[in-house]
């Protein structure tokens, strides 16, 4: 200091206090109570409820899904007595056994069993050939094919150990997902990522030369598609040709072109008016009339068509708000360079554009997936159709809600893992967001 | 007045600067309606190369609107235009052709937020004038530098301040290596103390020798480089003259409200 002497200014302090740690109210774990759980008389209240309300339900739920559960027998009489030596006259418990002993068929359906591997493996290369667009760079696969690979290890040392053949370690399965992880370590680089796409765009002729077979594999009638095998089948085609045809149609909506609008606008209007079960009823019963008699039209693929055509319908609503939503400078700006319409579409428009309608592409997503349960009407066997075959057998006549339950699980993981995607890519995007 | 503030006292007089005689855009009776609302009315402008226009007037007036219609922002539905020798025509061949040689720029920037300020420098250059990436990065480097702000190059447009988004937005015209440069109020949305660094940009590309036409208010501006102001009012051209007689001998009663309003 240039010579003025703390001590002899009056108003100057002397010493500094040392720094006091916050009070323990608001730190920790009582500090994270306090302020979440307890900050006022009503939120106190409605805490408790809820602590209540848990405590009331949880213990009866555990003990009927997990402690008094079966997940070995072959009836339901079988588990009700079981349950009831294990635990004594009038206990109840969830009887899982059904979905052990009909897991294969809430899969695969109707599917040959010798031929299981086959929707196997288009399941891995479905997750190989979604990453390069989910993600920036091949690693999540690497993952993902380390962890399926892990698991199978895991049951081949279990098989091993309990003298059971380790067949399911040697599977085109375990082939494909080593090859894909070794693909994904060497190349799987974000420099090189996008010539995976290449994967993905060959990914529906792979999967139908996989799934429905003809050349090389014997061919399996799409009738004998069924379960979660059929219910991915429609989601993902849904889901992967919506989009793009929904961009299309959006763009055409907007379009000067006063013919090309028409036919967008029509096209929207009609199918967003009808539902869809009319449409898939159309594909079932009323398509069969106007085609020429003799034809065989794959019923599956004109579920596919009509399921896709009723997602692009609103994809193209959703992704218009986006559109609408950007500021006519962007379009402007995008001109005065000359760039082309397309190119302006692709570099400036659309990013953004999607960008905004994210939430909406992801809800449409999440509703067209569960839709595929509609499929059931039309006597497709997904899970939900599944239902009835299973319960007509007298070894499981009167069980309903390990069915459903199961089934609701399933769905609920696939929706919420969109979900939390959508959040996360929005999370990636935000970069972009600071104005 | 606050617009004097801008003029750099070694700056060379508007007459220093080179003219050719080469004609850069020509608009011959242009008209515009807006429906029934005729918003440009007979406009004849010939604009040669190396010529320096400020356009100025009320607002409706129809000056933007004007500079729109050179580059097809804007239909107009009588006359015709010519941008160095190319008619402009509703052919989307021609008119792509004709933005490739005419940069623009904005009141409110119009920058690409989702690209970094560099992206957004090289974009048109990459697309559209096919430049491999390596090269389209150098020349925006040199254009951001040129503009001072190289080192906001990575950042994303959202992060710089108005007087600087409107300069990466001058240096994305000048990577296409245009002819001839639009400004379109370049400075109406910026705040006070930001005027500035963006007029000194604009009166140093003035010096290097562009054509620009450039609707503004800012009158010291309009002084210090323009070698035409033209002003414009109800969607016609009022009066057209060299800057020194058009500020000090307005001939036109329209001409001198405007001006007594904007100078008080």
């Amino acid at each position: 200091m240039s010579g003025t002497d703390a001590r002899t200014v009056a108003y100057v302090a002397t010493t500094q206090y040392p720094e006091q740690p916050a009070p323990p109210s608001t730190t920790g774990v009582l500090g994270w109570l306090r302020e979440n759980l307890f900050s006022s008389v009503t939120n106190a209240i409605l805490t408790l409820l809820s602590i209540a309300f848990l405590v009331f339900l949880l213990p009866g739920f555990f003990e009927w899904a997990v402690f008094q559960s079966v997940w070995n027998a072959s009836s339901l009489t079988e588990c009700r007595q079981i349950i009831q030596v294990a635990h004594g006259e009038g206990a109840d418990g969830a009887c899982w056994a059904v979905i052990n002993e009909r897991f294969n068929q809430l899969m695969y359906g109707f599917y040959p069993i010798d031929k299981y591997w086959r929707p196997n493996v288009a399941l891995i290369i479905l997750i190989a050939a979604m990453i390069p667009v989910l993600f920036r760079s091949m690693r999540p696969l690497a993952y993902a094919m380390g962890v399926i690979l892990a698991g199978k290890a895991l049951f081949a040392v279990y098989a091993v150990a309990t003298g059971a053949p380790i067949a399911i370690f040697s599977s085109p399965t375990t082939y494909v997902a080593a090859a894909l992880l070794v693909a994904a370590l060497v190349v799987g680089g974000p420099a090189r990522k996008n010539r995976w796409l290449i994967l993905t765009f060959t990914y529906p002729f792979i999967a139908y030369f996989l799934l429905w077979g003809g050349i090389f594999l014997d061919s399996v009638p799409s009738t004998q598609f069924g379960g979660f095998l059929l219910t991915m089948v429609i989601g993902v085609t849904g889901i992967s040709f919506s989009l793009p045809i929904g961009i299309l149609l959006a763009l055409g909506r907007q379009s000067k072109l006063p013919v090309l609008q028409i036919m967008c606008v029509t096209f929207i209007e009609f199918i967003r008016g009808v539902p869809l079960i009319t449409l898939l009823f159309v594909a079932s019963v009323l398509l069969n009339y106007l085609l020429p008699p003799g034809t065989e039209f794959d019923l599956i693929l004109r579920v596919l068509i009509m399921v896709t055509l009723f997602a692009s319908a609103y994809m193209a609503e959703v992704i218009r708000g986006g559109l609408a939503a950007l500021p006519k400078g962007q379009y402007e700006a995008a001109d005065t360079l000359g760039l082309t319409y397309w190119q302006g579409m692709r570099l400036i428009v659309l990013p953004q554009a999607l960008k905004i309608s994210i939430p909406g592409i992801v809800n449409t997503f999440i509703g067209l997936f569960k839709d595929t349960t509609l499929v059931a009407i039309i006597a497709l066997f997904d899970p939900v159709g599944l239902f009835n075959p299973i319960r007509a057998d007298s070894d499981w006549n009167g069980i309903i809600w390990e069915l459903y339950g199961f089934v609701a699980l399933v769905f609920f993981i696939c929706c919420w893992g969109m979900s939390q995607y959508s959040q996360f890519l929005e999370r990636r995007l935000r970069a972009s967001d600071r104005r | 007045m606050a617009e004097a503030a801008h003029i750099e006292p070694e700056a060379p007089a508007p007459t220093e600067m080179k003219v050719s005689d080469e004609v850069a855009i020509e608009i011959v009776k242009m008209n515009k309606w807006y429906g029934e609302f005729h918003v440009l009315k007979d406009i004849d402008l010939t604009v040669n190369k190396g010529e320096r226009i400020v356009v100025c007037g009320p607002s409706g007036s129809g000056k933007s609107t004007l500079i729109r219609c050179i580059n097809a922002l804007e239909k107009f539905q009588k006359g015709a235009v010519t941008v160095d020798g190319t008619p402009l025509t509703s052919d989307l061949k021609k008119i792509d052709e004709i933005r490739r040689e005419v940069g623009m720029v904005f009141q409110h920037f119009n920058l690409f937020p989702h690209l970094t300020i560099l992206e957004n420098c090289t974009l048109a250059p990459i697309w559209v004038r096919k430049m491999p990436k390596k090269d389209a990065n150098d020349v925006a480097m040199k254009y951001l530098e040129r503009v001072k702000i190289p080192e906001q190059a990575h950042k994303y447009p959202g992060q710089l301040s108005g007087g600087q988004q409107q300069r990466v937005a001058i240096a994305r015209a000048l990577c296409m290596n245009p002819n001839v440069m639009l400004f379109d109020e370049p400075t109406s949305a910026l705040d006070p103390e930001m005027i500035k660094e963006v007029l000194d940009v604009m009166v140093d590309l003035a010096q290097s020798g562009m054509t620009m036409i450039c609707v503004t208010h800012e009158m010291g501006f309009a002084r210090q480089v323009a070698n035409r102001v033209v002003f414009m009012d109800q969607g016609q051209i009022v009066e057209s003259n060299a800057p020194e007689p058009f500020f000090t001998n307005p001939q036109h009663e329209r001409t001198k409200l405007f001006l007594s309003q904007i100078l008080h």
